[in-house]
């Protein structure tokens, strides 16, 4: 096992690498001289010479590049121009209320997309598959800031049930916590429970036809037990996998959800940034977000493994 | 032989053209139709936008801020008093664009990558198989919003940073079929005969990576609609007083219980679209898939 994950994290080094080429490539699409954008309002000639050299922007390309990696390998991706915080530090404090509502997000999409998929599965061609099927269809095509606006409308505003937005750290009030997180979590999840029914639903179909269920079933197995025991369990390993997957996806969707409910997260931070021309913060997030989503895909591989027992001695 | 030849030819079901037959199959899927209706009515209406009798999207009028629905204003007025149906209809425009252009964009470059990488191996498709890893690293979302930082916010710039961070699912779709279809017996025999690369490239594997990028192509129109949709809805899209449905939206959360219209009809509309695209292409899907033949 040790030298697979090995193998994986040497096969992820290139990408990460590429990526960080990539975030740094970004700070060179600005239109004009990067140091005016940085600098916003200040045009002082001395000023601007001082970031240019400060940024060692007077330095080639090449050499700008290695700067900023060895930067960065040490952590320091930079200061926020508009807190004066480094990057990361900016970036630790928020990314734990993401975590949060990424978390409650997930638990909202397992628990609605695979009992979804078990039952559109088992009752293939009835009417609970074809329902199923369409509202996993709807709950792709909603884009969740409209699905988020709604709920608020109807639950915030009109039914008054929950709170329309705001964050309240987990360790200060659990139970405030938790509630003010629902519906935003639920708006996050609904895209993702509707991919985890079809894949559900899909791995279902697969492993219900096989030689094994129709064994148990001409055993006599009552067939919730075949359904659950026999079928779901070798189902599990696509899903696992998958899930593991989608959490990269949760961070990224979470941009939106936290705009709509003003949750202070990390996604509010990147489209502060934006606004703000706060370039470091927009480039840390970008590459701190894609190692996060590679080190997700070797975990889903690792699992992939660990859950299929013919692989593990390869 | 020639009698034989004559034989077959007077079968109908060999002489029935594969297309015909994934006309047929495609028509008899009833949601793929479905589909197929919404996303023609939404093009129908983004076109006929400038001929439609409705009044200017951007014509503000005080005296009509925020009305509910009524006759004068089928789907009411926003907080300058601007017509919601009119901006809704020429809201499709910008959305259908960009879905369309930024597709277009990815499958211009991420097509032929795809191909050269699949078809020739070794280095070129090593380099290009790692960038494509890479850009895949970065969530969808995430890439376009900062590409779209970088870049400044406008359509354009949103439908080309839409396009980029799109182009890697069609790079590596290409490259897999390629390296399916590469070892078949017919791409062989042209290399036996000593045909050029560019030759069996454009007659023989070209044609056949269409089918699975056509479907990709469809389903991914679904998503760059959102993608648009999301960054105007953050400002990093279609920019005011221009209309879009994710501008709209943007606008309309402020006025949730005044004027609670402003935030229904462009989510419906998005909504429809996007689920259109997506009954489109997972019938697209079925009749091109030779297996439910």
């Amino acid at each position: 096992m040790l030298p697979f994950i090995l193998r994986r994290i040497m096969i992820a080094i290139p990408t990460i690498i590429l990526i960080s080429m990539f975030v740094f490539a970004l700070q060179k699409l600005l239109p004009g001289d990067p140091v005016l954008a940085m600098a916003g309002e200040e045009r002082d000639p001395q000023v601007l010479e001082f970031l240019r050299e400060k940024y060692r922007l007077n330095d080639p390309i090449p050499v700008q590049y290695v700067t900023w990696v060895g930067n960065a390998l040490t952590g320091d991706l930079g200061i926020s121009l508009r807190t004066n915080q480094p990057v990361l530090e900016l970036i630790g404090q928020k990314l734990p209320v993401t975590i949060q509502l990424a978390v409650m997000a997930m638990c909202f999409a397992l628990l609605i997309g695979i009992p979804a998929g078990i039952l559109s599965a088992v009752n293939k061609g009835t009417v609970t598959d074809y329902v199923a099927n369409v509202v996993a269809l709807s709950g792709l095509s909603i884009p969740n800031f409209w699905l988020g606006i709604m709920l608020i409308l109807l639950v915030s505003v009109k039914w008054q049930l929950l709170p329309a937005s705001g964050y309240v750290p987990l360790s200060e009030d659990p139970v405030k916590s938790i509630t003010t997180m629902i519906m935003p979590a639920f708006v996050l999840g609904t895209a993702l429970a509707a991919t985890l029914m079809r894949h559900t639903r899909s791995a279902m179909l697969e492993v219900l036809t096989a030689d094994y269920i129709r064994t148990a079933r001409a055993k006599g197995v009552l067939e919730k037990r075949v359904v659950l025991k026999h079928a779901f369990r070798n189902a599990l390993t696509p899903i696992v996998t998958l899930t593991a997957l989608l959490f990269g996806e949760l961070i990224a969707g979470a941009v939106l959800t936290e705009q709509i409910f003003t949750i202070p997260g990390f996604g509010k931070l990147v489209v502060d940034a934006v606004f703000n021309r706060d370039y470091a913060v927009v480039q840390g997030i970008v590459l701190i977000t894609a190692i996060g989503f590679i080190l997700m895909n070797l975990l889903a591989d690792v699992l992939y493994v660990l859950l299929n027992p013919r692989l593990r001695g390869q | 032989m020639a009698t034989q030849a004559r034989t077959d030819l007077a079968d109908p079901v060999l002489a029935r053209k594969p297309q015909n037959r994934v006309w047929k199959k495609f028509r008899s899927h009833r949601s793929a139709m479905l589909g197929g209706i919404l996303v023609t009515f939404f093009i129908l209406m983004a076109l006929a936008a400038p001929i439609l009798p409705i009044p200017d999207p951007a014509a503000t009028d005080w005296g009509a801020v925020r009305k509910a629905p009524s006759a004068a204003h089928w789907m009411g007025t926003d907080e300058i008093g601007r017509d919601v149906l009119a901006r809704m209809i020429w809201g499709a425009q910008a959305s259908l664009l960009a879905g369309v252009v930024s597709v277009g964009i990815a499958l211009l470059f991420g097509v032929p990558l795809g191909i050269v990488s699949g078809y020739f191996g070794g280095w070129t498709d090593a380099v290009i198989s790692r960038c494509t890893e890479a850009l895949l690293a970065a969530p969808f979302l995430i890439l376009a919003i900062a590409l779209a930082a970088f870049l400044g916010p406008s359509l354009t710039n949103a439908m080309i940073a839409i396009g980029i961070s799109a182009m890697p699912i069609f790079v590596r779709l290409t490259r897999g079929q390629v390296l399916n279809i590469k070892t078949a017996d017919y791409v062989e025999s042209a290399h036996a005969i000593g045909l050029p690369a560019h030759r069996i490239l454009s007659r023989y594997i070209f044609p056949n990576v269409l089918p699975p990028i056509l479907v990709q192509a469809t389903l991914t129109i679904a998503t760059a609609i959102i993608a648009e949709a999301s960054l105007s809805f953050l400002g990093l899209g279609q920019q005011p007083p221009a209309p879009s449905w994710g501008s709209m939206l943007n606008t309309a959360k402020n006025f949730l219980s005044q004027a609670p219209w402003m935030a229904m009809w462009p989510g419906i509309a998005i909504f429809l679209v996007v689920l259109g695209f997506n009954l489109l292409g997972d019938g697209l899907r079925d009749a091109l898939d030779p297996r439910e033949h």
